[in-house]
């Protein structure tokens, strides 16, 4: 037995559907006899893939005009359902993105309505839904249930779901129209700028290839660019990184970063703080070099190299290029 | 310029605690201190009304049994004074229960500027700031990496996935700031004397016309069903380098033929 309906935030890059509301999908598909899309955007471009990702129906808004995704979302769900012209459904799900908890935050003032925060796993429950967290840096899961009577909003980390395609036709495409927003809705993108480097993405790679603080200094890091690209791979980096200026945000993998499982991940120089291990916990292989022998990386370590970044890497990267 | 921060006091994370089995909260037997997602805000703030050349920073917390010491060292950071909600019936409140209390907290200061971090250190919900908008009435902007004031408007870089949006947003208004984006200072001794005469204004639900069914365990609409460890990861191979560790990596990379 499942739930009637589920609304999935839909995501794009440019003219793809984002990864994350793929795989929000294929898990909605399993809980819910009808799945629809609400978004951002233009939902013509999108119908196509979302409908073979099972989507029976997109809601999409039109073009925001720069202004931002969460409140606008948001106010045209809420005053759509208030004014009847669509059914609630009985559960919302949204990527744990920027834009997703925005969403998700305004929606639950406006519907008074919980959000289940960082679900990896869900499941039916009655007529609601158990979502199931990791704490502790994943040492330990707990499961938490809407019991407010309201639909339930879930915030799902990326990567915890298979991207599937149905097959399904092209979805029906409705409009979502934004209401007045008044004072709330005074926040205006002006320009973007994309920092991403060439190379596979992050979160997309076979091989992930992270340093730490324990590179020392920024120079440092070309070794990471370097071993990534000797095996094909992507560069990532924990947060100590990222704050100290070293390498840009985009790179960050862990909790407030990106969630990677590639088939191996390596990391130099990193510690293994709670934080970056729910990042990467689920990647198929681990390797860690780590000068001391009681880093918390090593207990998650596949193979572990109790030694010196600047001198294992070099001879590596040698040793891999020739 | 007013600004008001939002700061969570949270158990040291060296010391992370436990659940309470039997009422599914953090057990929080130890003194708090200020989350350390929260010093960020509040450097943000102090070099905001600094560079301003006039205003005043406030700070808003809610947390149990009265506590202030996360307080006072935003105090001794430079903030003027603090509003703390503390009350019984407030234990349990999930994600929107803190964002009422503190909404209503932060209207009474009737601030220009609203700052708190992207997500907290031990909550991590990442929403309260964005409820806490939709409640004021306000416009946001949430994942800045910096911040500046420009004749009543904002001007905001804020990160994406991919790398960050300029974004402009009219006074006043919430901004959620990320980790890291500035360097939080230290509080001077100076700072630490002043602190302790600083006014801290304790506040309950009933003061801020808050019903107390509303949070708490009786507001939540969400509730832990069930707590487990999760499978383990087993530790793999260590060796130490001798030299040649890194024939070890290429070797295991091939057996995993990735290579
Ligand atoms: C709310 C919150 C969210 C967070 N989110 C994230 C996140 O998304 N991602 C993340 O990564 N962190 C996150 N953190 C931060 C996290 O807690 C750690 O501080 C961070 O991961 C540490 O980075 P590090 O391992 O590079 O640095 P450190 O912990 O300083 O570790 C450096 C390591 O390098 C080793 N080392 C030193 N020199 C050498 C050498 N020459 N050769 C080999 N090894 C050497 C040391 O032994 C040490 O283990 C978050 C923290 C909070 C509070
Ligand atoms: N109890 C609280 N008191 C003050 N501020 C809070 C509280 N809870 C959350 N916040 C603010 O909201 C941010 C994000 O918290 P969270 O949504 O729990 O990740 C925190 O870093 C604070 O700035």
């Amino acid at each position: 037995m499942g739930l009637d309906k589920i609304w999935v935030f839909g995501e794009a890059n440019g003219d793809a559907v984002a990864t994350i509301t793929l795989e929000m999908l294929a898990k909605a598909r399993e809980l819910a006899d009808t799945v629809e899309v609400f978004m951002a955007g233009d939902g013509d471009d999108y119908a196509e893939e979302l409908g073979d990702h099972g989507a029976e129906t997109v809601y999409a808004t039109g073009d925001l005009d720069g202004a931002m995704q969460g409140v606008s979302v948001a106010s045209a769900v809420a005053a759509a359902i208030d004014s009847g012209d669509v059914d609630a459904p009985d559960a919302f799900m949204l990527g744990t993105t920027q834009d997703g908890r925005d969403v998700a935050a305004r929606l639950s003032v406006k519907l008074d309505a919980p959000v289940i925060t960082n679900v990896v796993a869900l499941e039916v429950d009655g007529d609601s839904l158990l979502g199931e967290e990791p704490i502790f840096g994943g040492t330990v899961d707990v499961k938490t249930k809407n019991t407010s009577g309201k639909p339930g909003i879930f915030l799902v980390r990326p990567k915890s779901f298979a991207a599937e395609s149905t097959g399904g036709a092209e979805a029906d495409v409705e409009d979502l129209d934004v209401p007045d927003l008044g004072a709330t809705g005074g926040a205006t993108v002006t320009d973007r700028f994309i920092e991403e480097s060439d190379g596979p993405k992050l979160d997309e790679a076979a091989i992930v290839v992270s340093g730490g603080r324990g590179l020392g200094e920024k120079e440092a890091f070309a070794m990471i660019d370097d071993l990534a690209k000797a095996v094909g791979g992507a560069a990532g980096a924990s947060r100590a990184i990222v704050d100290a200026g070293w390498v840009p945000y985009s790179m960050q993998v862990g909790q407030t970063g990106k969630v990677v499982k590639p088939t191996v991940y390596i990391a130099a120089g990193i510690s293994g703080a709670t934080q970056h291990l729910v990042g990467m916990k689920g990647s198929k292989n681990i390797i860690a070099i780590n000068k001391d022998p009681e880093a918390p990386i090593f207990a998650v370590a596949d193979l572990g190299i109790v030694g010196d970044v600047h001198k294992v890497l070099p001879k590596l990267i040698e040793a891999l290029k020739g | 310029m007013k600004v008001v921060v939002c700061v969570k006091q949270i158990p040291d994370p060296a010391d992370p605690g436990a659940l309470d089995p039997e009422s599914k909260t953090l057990k929080r037997d130890t003194k708090l201190i200020l989350d350390e997602s929260d010093s960020y805000g509040v450097e943000m703030a102090l070099q905001l009304v600094d560079t301003a050349g006039e205003g005043s920073v406030h700070l808003v917390s809610m947390a149990p049994n009265n506590e202030v010491g996360g307080l006072r060292t935003a105090l001794a950071m430079g903030a003027e004074s603090a509003t703390l909600v503390s009350d019984d019936a407030l234990k349990g409140t999930d994600a929107l229960g803190t964002a009422k209390v503190l909404a209503a907290a932060i209207a009474r200061s009737e601030p220009d500027l609203v700052l708190a971090a992207t997500e907290s250190s031990d909550g991590y919900t990442g929403t309260v700031p964005e409820m806490v908008a939709e409640l004021m009435g306000l416009p946001s902007v949430t994942f800045a990496k910096s911040i500046a004031i420009e004749g009543g408007t904002a001007k905001v870089q804020r990160q994406t996935e991919a790398g960050y949006d300029d974004v402009e947003c009219p006074l006043p208004a919430l901004v959620s700031v990320t980790a890291g984006v500035v360097e939080p200072r230290y509080p001077s001794f100076k700072g630490i004397m002043a602190a302790k005469s600083k006014p801290v204004d304790e506040v309950t639900c009933g003061d801020l016309g808050i019903d107390a069914g509303s949070v708490g365990w009786a507001g939540g609409g969400q509730e832990i069903v069930s707590i487990a460890d999760a499978p383990a990861r087993e530790a793999g191979e260590v060796i130490e380098d001798e030299g040649d560790a890194h024939e070890r990596i290429v070797s295991f990379l091939e057996e995993l033929k990735v290579l």
